[in-house]
């Protein structure tokens, strides 16, 4: 990064983040080996005891490992490869999930907390599945448009915000909590449309995506990973630059600091909240596309999971930074692909991924207790990033 | 009671606060420490209020050695403090914020204030303060709160008071009153610390004075040595208190203001129909106590109040209904009031604040594009022209002094093509040495032509400076002087007095 915008070596911006993971991955430790029937039957024999709870979270972890990231039993005479499946679908997850913890990072960083990259995620995947089912267009100007599609879905809905907030002072936070459930109840009465509803069916399931608009895949049949990712790495090298290369970016971090100093100094306060949460709501309508186009492809009630608020966490644990939310996404991609097989080959739940991902954002916004178990002094924190959304 | 500190030494990294101090405050004295910002005179006296554990030294009160790690234990050893900033808790009543920390409680729980009013009162009358226990805090003057803050002090039976810049935040008749006062307290026995870097002040109350700079003691001196020898101490160098002001034209009329009415939201007017007019190669100083409309006129000159009324023309051309941007850029460089609030960007850095108003403008872009290194190289040159102190121009600007910032914030403001400045309280907080400084570059701004539009509560400002006197007294103005006019006559117009 450039030396006029940051002056810290950036191994030590990772520092407090890397450290926070390894406490909650401690804690999630603790967690197995107390859940675990067999580790609890050696209560009384304390060596036997740390012996099976060892045993326990090795296989735990050593299976979220082979979730996420290699498998070695995967692997087939013909296709020695395939023991990759496993990273395969972490990039897959990954990449809407980039995208919009980008969309909430970039708004973090011109002072306004987007909750609502759960709604924009949401109407970008409308307008991509939209248009990828049912319009018959040309094999890549389709894939374009329906993308096309989503983005502007996306920053209409996220412009909104910006343009209530600009406008009345509404809190962007209130406003997007409930646009959210606008988007989602939306999508449920879309479903139930004849335009939307897949025939012959009466569940809510919209039509496939057509093969015309869905995103490349980048390793053969055998694996899902998609063009998706490199549409996220793109979208995350175009928040860095905006952020730190474009005037439109140092108008957003400016507002996002001091919005009465960006004021005194002829910055258009209204204009960068509007432009910002348009672009936000963009990045999340992107990630929509991506995940409907990319490995869903078809509209269903549940079709933006948790993305949106995943997102939030991630660019918490990202610090807002473009480079940590690419980071912060794979890792969460990992721990979400590989939770599956943990649950399946272990006795461990799927929920203790959740509670490692709990305890990340919590050992971040409570950044004392990680300093005060390390030991460290003069760690930046980002206590300040995670209140400033709130003071609006 | 007198206090004694040897050899106090602290550092914050690589920075010497303080430099084997030695200090010693004897019974009913008061005692001004003298030095510029950032010398070191709030950390000291945070060690001795137990605020900050200093790295080695000695505390001693009535020659008796003592271990102050907290607040409590200076409560508990007579010394009291009373910040800079108030700690009061601005929707409580007087004497429910002197209790705080310290309820007696009756049946059930319930708080009873019966004995901290009676307290309060006896204090009070007996140093002629004038509060009463059942005001609320928000309601009360800034001199009031302060007051009230001394009050908890000698309430918790302080022998030795420490006032950490007491006059910081006052009008000029405030002022007054608290130097009344700490007489007052003097004469009752009681030590106090003054902290401070206004010489005025030390010589109108101190019995002695010490100096510091750079976190060393640098001499003590009596209050009979001059203005000018007592900065000369302060800065380490000669100090012009008084700047020049060379012989220079005055032209035709740059702003005219005329029925300017500022208001509130909800329709009340802040200001009601101003009128004057700053010529070319003039300092027009609006003079008046804080809160009597000139901040929002000072704003409204860059359409910064939403609700105006009534024309403001620079060379001529109508500014209300322009946006800030379009204000600046017609020619107009403002200095806000508050520099952390509205002036700087405090975790972008120096380079970028230096060219917040530009960014968007070649050389600094072109399109959306933006040049980091010539941001950089642009704000080196600016560094050598305002002489900013500074490591690099990289570094956030929280990192800066105060009067550094200011610096960053003029060398910012002239860095357009400027008609006017409008400067608003430019040397509020600042230290002696950037005092001289903005006060030499107005004039030189005034020298080459510009109007200048000063906003000052500071008297000697105004009068060092301004070429015409306007004074505004709850929203108008109360009358236009010459600038010859005497201290007296303009602290009485200040305070509403037209014909005294």
């Amino acid at each position: 990064m450039h030396k006029l915008l940051s002056k810290r070596p950036s191994l030590r911006a990772l520092t407090l983040p890397g450290l926070a993971f390894l406490l909650a991955m401690f804690f999630g430790a603790l967690l197995i080996a107390f859940s675990d029937s067999t580790v609890l039957k050696h209560i009384g024999h304390p060596l036997a005891f740390l012996k099976a709870a060892g045993v326990a979270v090795w296989q735990s972890y050593l299976a979220l490992f082979e979730g996420s990231v290699y498998n070695p039993s995967l692997a087939t005479p013909h296709d020695a490869l395939l023991s990759w499946y496993p990273l395969s679908e972490t990039l897959v997850t990954a990449a809407p999930l980039m995208l919009a913890g980008l969309s909430v990072a970039l708004a973090f960083r011109a002072g306004l907390f987007n909750i609502g990259a759960q709604g924009q995620f949401i109407f970008g995947s409308i307008a991509a599945s939209y248009v990828g089912f049912h319009f018959h267009l040309p094999l890549g100007v389709h894939l374009i448009a329906a993308v096309l599609a989503a983005v502007v879905a996306g920053a209409l809905w996220g412009g909104l915000v910006g343009l209530l907030k600009a406008r009345t002072g509404a809190h962007e936070v209130i406003v997007t909590i409930m646009l959210n459930y606008v988007a989602l109840y939306f999508l449920m009465w879309l479903l139930g449309t004849t335009r939307f509803l897949r025939p012959g069916r009466r569940d809510p399931i919209s039509p496939d995506v057509l093969t015309s608009a869905r995103m490349p895949l980048l390793a053969g049949s055998n694996y899902r990973v998609n063009l998706g990712i490199f549409v996220a790495l793109a979208a995350a090298t175009f928040v860095w630059w905006l952020l730190t290369r474009s005037t439109w970016g140092f108008r957003f971090r400016a507002v996002g600091a001091n919005s009465a100093a960006a004021k005194t100094a002829g910055i258009s306060v209204p204009f960068v909240m509007t432009s910002v949460m348009a672009i936000s709501g963009a990045l999340a309508g992107l990630g929509g596309a991506v995940h409907v186009l990319g490995s869903d492809f078809s509209l269903t009630s549940g079709t933006a999971g948790n993305f949106g608020f995943d997102a939030i966490t991630v660019a918490l644990l990202g610090r807002a930074k473009p480079m940590g939310v690419v980071f912060a996404s794979i890792l969460f991609g990992a721990l979400r692909a590989g939770g599956g097989t943990m649950q399946a080959n272990t006795s461990t739940p799927i929920d203790i991924v959740l509670v490692i991902q709990a305890l990340v954002v919590l050992f971040i916004a409570a950044p004392s207790v990680v300093k005060w178990v390390f030991r460290l002094k003069n760690v930046k924190t980002t206590g300040e990033l995670a209140a400033k959304g709130w003071n609006g | 009671m007198s206090l004694e500190l040897r050899g106090i030494t602290k550092t914050f990294g690589a920075l010497v606060a303080n430099d084997s101090i030695d200090l010693r405050v004897e019974t009913g004295e008061i005692h001004a420490i003298l030095g510029e910002n950032g010398a070191g005179k709030s950390t000291l006296m945070n060690i001795v209020y137990g605020l900050v554990a200093p790295d080695s030294g000695e505390i001693l009160v009535d020659e008796v050695l003592k271990k102050i790690s907290e607040p409590s234990d200076a409560l508990a050893s007579g010394i009291g403090m009373v910040h800079q900033h108030f700690m009061l808790v601005p929707v409580f009543t007087v004497a429910e914020n002197i209790v705080l920390g310290h309820e007696k409680t009756g049946f059930a729980g319930r708080l009873d204030l019966n004995e901290a009013r009676e307290r309060i009162k006896k204090v009070s009358d007996q140093f002629n303060f004038n509060v009463n226990p059942d005001d609320l805090i928000e309601g009360l003057p800034v001199g009031v709160q302060q007051r009230v803050e001394i009050i908890r002090a000698l309430i918790y039976d302080a022998k030795v008071l420490i006032l950490d810049e007491p006059t910081a935040v006052l009008t000029p008749q405030e002022t007054n009153d608290l130097l009344k006062i700490m007489q007052e307290l003097k004469a009752q026995g009681t030590s106090i610390i003054f902290i401070t870097h206004k010489l005025r002040e030390v010589k109108a109350v101190a019995d002695r004075i010490t100096i510091i700079r750079r976190g060393k003691v640098v001499g003590n001196a009596s209050p009979d040595a001059s203005q000018n020898e007592l900065a000369s101490l302060m800065v380490g160098r000669e100090v012009e208190l008084a700047p020049e002001r060379g012989a220079h034209e005055i032209g035709s009329d740059v702003l005219v203001v005329s029925d300017l009415s500022i208001l509130d939201i909800t329709g009340r007017a802040l200001v009601s129909k101003v009128n004057f007019s700053v010529k070319a190669g003039e300092v027009l100083a609006i003079a008046g106590v804080q809160g009597n409309g000139q901040s929002e006129v000072a704003r409204a000159m860059v359409n910064l109040e939403p609700l105006v009324q009534g024309s403001i023309t620079l060379d001529g051309e109508e500014i209300v209904g322009k946006s800030v941007r379009e204000s600046l850029h017609a020619g107009i460089a403002f200095v806000p009031e508050s520099r952390e609030l509205d002036g700087l960007i405090g975790s972008m850095s120096i380079a970028e604040n230096l060219m917040l108003d530009l960014h968007d403008l070649p050389p600094y872009a072109r399109g959306v594009q933006l040049f980091p290194a010539i941001v950089l190289s642009q704000a080196e040159r600016q560094r050598e022209e305002f002489d900013i102190r500074l490591q690099s121009v990289s570094d956030p600007i929280s990192s800066l002094s105060g009067g550094n910032k200011q610096k960053v914030v003029l060398a910012r403001e002239l860095s357009r093509p400027v008609k006017l400045l409008v400067a608003s309280q430019p040397t509020r907080g600042l230290d002696v040495g950037s005092i001289e400084f903005v006060h030499k570059r107005i004039l030189e701004e005034r020298d080459s032509g510009r109007a200048v539009l000063l906003f000052s509560t500071e008297l000697d400002e105004v009068l060092a400076l301004a070429d015409r006197i306007a004074v505004m007294y709850r929203g108008e103005i109360l009358s236009i002087v010459p600038a010859g006019v005497s201290a007296q006559e303009l602290g009485l117009l200040m305070a509403g007095v037209v014909n005294a």
